[in-house]
């Protein structure tokens, strides 16, 4: 256990926002929102799996809808407390822990507001490993657990519990709810025993996070190089340093899709890389080749400051480095692919693991 | 017309420089020192001017004013006012409270009086809830004790909705008519905090922005100039004094951008890539149809985070008092000699070996004494230049946004240091009046009218979003001054938000006019 306070929370801000792949919103809100709860509330302890009872009950909570709402209309702060109150009625138990279900964007730093409102510990771990778009990818889908019943709450009081037949329709019900909402809900979803945690759960993300942030404000002061530094953290691989030459964008069914275009420079002068994106980079090609797809991580840096782009503020001229990750092995599974991989996002693209076609070129 | 002049003034933080205009043609200009207190500069700077150019000063039909007085009271958190906030959209937002991101000296200066009240609207325009008037009249009677006499009023998606800033303005203003109020919707874009962050700032200068429009009315009037006075904003327009009064944040970086307009004015290209070299560093832009093109991202102001339009520019450590140095490896700048160019540099007899003395060296710069580089060698003096050729290059190609070469248009003291040729720039233009292209970007400065707000749109009602868009920027740039034969629209931005099930756009949409005044 250790605790965490106001000034860790821009480490693990900024790590976030490189697992993020792009997507999971800007963490900025969700950091000043998390520095507040710990100002008023004090410290948040964070707890490993392994500090786990048996009997724990531990419930992850996330925002749920648009980033860019929840920056206008910000949350009340009592959302998460209300809809832990209104699962833990349901479920008739007290709630011990809360967890992240997303440790890229935005979704990283809520459940620090959450363990401060409530006074609970906040245990190391999360759901994705990353970022994704919809509540069933989420890795306890994998052992079949559900992630009803669940709680939706909005800053006006209101607070919805769901019990659904299987994660896509908690995703389904939940958006509708969450749209009703005025586009900006707070959820409590995915309770767990403490016996489950270790199974179906990515630990040590949060950590993670935070090494990441840390490590890359060091490299920046100390003139180092922050690419570098993700790289050996992530056990990734550099894809393509390049210009980005091209950005389309449209929105459909709710969410930014779009592509982008780099011309190499350096090592990869001459040669293209097309990233295809869905809020998250979700597919890299070289050249007509495939070099990553989901769920392997794909993460574009400022080829200069180290900093992760978002696919919203990426634009012409960016100097760029694309780095990819391997993805939490059960993303792997034939399983997993079925929830995240490129055929789920409409690409017609067999899954390989980015280190395998490396290694092959 | 013949015999309407326009006087352009720039207030920089080291000169004030002032010029004279006929139509497009400068007739004179003259550099004076800033002076501590705004008047005495710009009354110096004025007489100068009418003095040197034998001005008839009853041809002169508006005298415009570009000033870093605003932004420097905020960067030295200096003459600001105690400032009231009232956010409406309880029961949302009470986790953040305003002024959450300030540093504590500017917080300090201002004072934390904050209001959360009911109110505000949901993305799509429903209301949070409803605005509470007796909620509001109590906080207008707090503000009294306080004795605090400006507010900023803040409201959830208020660029979506507006109603219910204007409303408790009106509730607030019944309960104390001599406060300044300011209000969010008029100032920045979506994003609660940022545009209130603007918001606090606009409003703790309106003290200020009294005093110096009253200084500027003086100058003027002393010197028995009998037109009205514009101060430049920061997207190139101007306001008029009394919009000066309510929105001083609206100067806000208006040098950079009439440095880049009076580039475009004296090269005579309305779409380029304008680079400003200074003695430290260069800044560089894009014109679009004449404008500079906005920031889209956030731009932080004396450490806060605020969301209201600026000039997208991007500067790097490169000026004409770059120090070169040879070891470890070949490096120009970012260090300067700054100021003390014409003392340090070898060209004019000092040690220290800079930017200025390579372009000397190479040939393509004829200052100082080049007797004195002639002993560098010529692969040094080539390196360097590639060096500094390249890091510009790069820059220009950043700021384009496509691959499309543009003109690039090169102003300020060292831009004898831009090469002729410079990849990605179909061809480089050195005008003349270089030195004081930002005087004469506030005196050719023309009235704009600005639409942002989210719509919720599909394929079959998007022409009609648009155009309802663009005729109302049309009928704010009007009602700004701007006469309406001349209105055109300069630009259109839509930016689809990620996440939300409803096609929500965002619109932005500017039009902009030539004065009323000087088609009479």
């Amino acid at each position: 256990m250790r605790l965490i306070d106001e000034p860790e929370l821009e480490h693990v801000a900024l790590g976030a926002a490189v697992l993020g792949t792009g997507g999971g919103g800007d963490p900025y809100v969700g950091k000043l929102l998390a520095q507040q709860a710990i100002r008023e509330h004090g410290p948040v302890q964070l707890v490993g799996v392994d500090e786990l009872a048996a009997d724990d009950l531990v419930v992850p909570s996330a925002m749920m809808g648009a980033p860019t709402v929840m920056v206008e209309k910000i949350p009340h702060g009592e959302e998460s407390v209300r809809a832990f109150g209104a699962l833990q009625d349901y479920l008739g138990k007290p709630i011990t822990h809360t967890t992240s279900i997303e440790a890229g964007g935005l979704n990283s730093t809520i459940p620090f507001v959450v363990a401060a409102a409530m006074g609970i510990p906040l245990v190391d771990a999360d759901l994705m490993g990353r970022a994704f778009p919809e509540i069933q990818m989420c890795t306890p889908t994998l052992y079949d657990i559900g992630a009803t019943p669940m709680a939706v709450a909005d800053e006006k009081g209101n607070v919805a519990v769901l019990e659904t037949i299987d994660n896509l329709w908690a995703e389904r019900f939940s958006r509708s709810v969450t749209v009703d909402m005025g586009c900006s809900s707070m959820i409590a979803l995915y309770a767990m025993r403490g016996s489950q945690v270790e199974q179906a759960m990515i630990p040590g993300t949060l950590q993670l996070a935070q090494t990441l942030g840390e490590a890359i404000d060091t490299a920046r002061r100390e003139h180092g190089d922050p690419i570098e530094v993700v790289l050996s953290i992530l056990c990734g691989l550099r894809l393509f340093e390049g210009k980005v030459v091209d950005v389309k964008r449209r929105t459909q069914a709710g969410f930014a899709r779009g592509d982008c275009e780099l011309e190499g420079i350096g090592p990869d002068r001459g040669a293209t890389l097309r990233i295809q994106f869905q809020n998250e980079h979700l597919i890299a090609v070289r050249d007509g080749e495939v070099l990553a797809t989901t769920p392997d991580l794909i993460m574009v840096l400022d080829s200069e400051a180290g900093l992760p782009i978002t696919t919203e503020e990426i634009r012409y001229g960016f100097r760029v480095t694309v780095l990819a990750a391997p993805c939490d092995s059960r993303w792997r599974s034939p399983e997993g692919l079925e929830v995240v991989g490129p055929r789920y996002f409409g690409y017609e693209v067999d899954y390989r693991p980015v280190e395998e076609i490396a290694a092959s070129r | 017309m013949a015999g309407a002049l326009r006087i352009g003034i720039d207030v920089g933080g080291t000169n004030t420089d002032a010029v004279v205009m006929d139509g497009s043609t400068v007739r004179g200009d003259v550099k004076t020192a800033t002076t501590a207190d705004v008047t005495d500069g710009i009354a110096t700077a004025l007489r100068t001017l009418v003095e040197q150019t034998q001005l008839d000063t009853s041809l002169v039909r508006g005298v415009m004013i570009g000033t870093t007085h605003f932004t420097n009271a905020v960067v030295e958190a200096r003459r600001l006012m105690q400032t009231a906030t009232v956010r409406l959209g309880l029961p949302a937002t009470q986790a953040l409270p305003p002024m959450v991101d300030w540093p504590e000296r500017l917080k300090a200066a201002v004072g934390e009086h904050s209001y959360l009240c009911h109110g505000g609207h949901e993305f799509d325009g429903r209301p949070i809830s409803a605005l509470d008037p007796d909620e509001l009249r109590r906080a207008a009677a707090d503000v009294a004790a306080r004795g605090v006499e400006s507010i900023a009023i803040s409201s959830v998606f208020s660029p979506v909705n507006d109603e219910f800033e204007l409303e408790a303005a009106e509730i607030i203003t019944a309960e104390l008519p001599d406060v300044a109020i300011s209000l969010s919707h008029e100032i920045g874009r979506v994003g609660l905090l940022e545009r209130e962050n603007a918001t606090i700032m606009n409003a703790c200068l309106r003290e200020l922005a009294d005093r110096i429009v009253s200084g500027f009315a003086t100058a003027v009037g002393d010197l028995a100039i009998d037109a009205p006075i514009y101060v430049s904003q920061n997207d190139g327009t101007l306001m008029s004094m009394e919009y000066t009064r309510r929105y001083p944040v609206a100067t806000f970086a208006s040098g950079p951008t009439n440095s880049m307009r009076g580039a475009a004015l004296l090269s005579g290209v309305r779409d380029c890539v304008v680079i400003d070299v200074g003695g430290t560093t260069s800044d560089i832009g894009v014109l679009k149809g004449g404008f500079p093109r906005e920031a889209s991202l956030g731009v932080e102001v004396g450490g806060v985070r605020t969301n209201f339009r600026m000039p997208d520019v991007m500067s790097i450590g490169l000026g004409g008092g770059s120090r070169v140095r040879t070891e470890p490896a070949l490096t120009v700048g970012p260090d300067s000699v700054g100021y003390e160019l014409t003392s340090r540099a070898r060209v004019f007899g000092g040690s220290d070996l800079t930017a200025t003395d390579v372009a000397v060296a190479a040939g393509f710069a004829e200052v100082g004494d080049p007797e004195r580089v002639s002993d560098l060698p010529d692969e040094l003096t080539a390196a360097a230049i590639d060096e500094m050729s390249e890091r510009l290059a790069e820059i220009v190609d950043r700021m384009k946004m496509s691959s499309d070469p543009l003109p690039v248009v090169a102003v300020g003291g060292g831009s004898i240091l831009v090469r002729d040729e410079l990849p990605g720039a179909s061809e480089l233009l050195r005008p003349v009046h270089f030195s004081v292209a930002n005087a004469i970007g506030a005196a050719i400065g023309q009235i704009g009218g600005v639409v942002d707000k989210v719509f919720s749109m599909d394929d079959a009602n998007r022409s009609d979003v648009l155009d309802e868009a663009r005729a109302e920027a049309h009928e704010r740039a009007v009602a700004a001054g701007a006469k309406a034969s001349t209105v055109e629209i300069v630009d259109v931005e839509e930016v689809p938000l990620a996440y939300l099930p409803s096609n929500a756009v965002r619109i932005r949409v500017k039009a902009v006019g030539d004065l009323e005044l000087l088609e009479a």
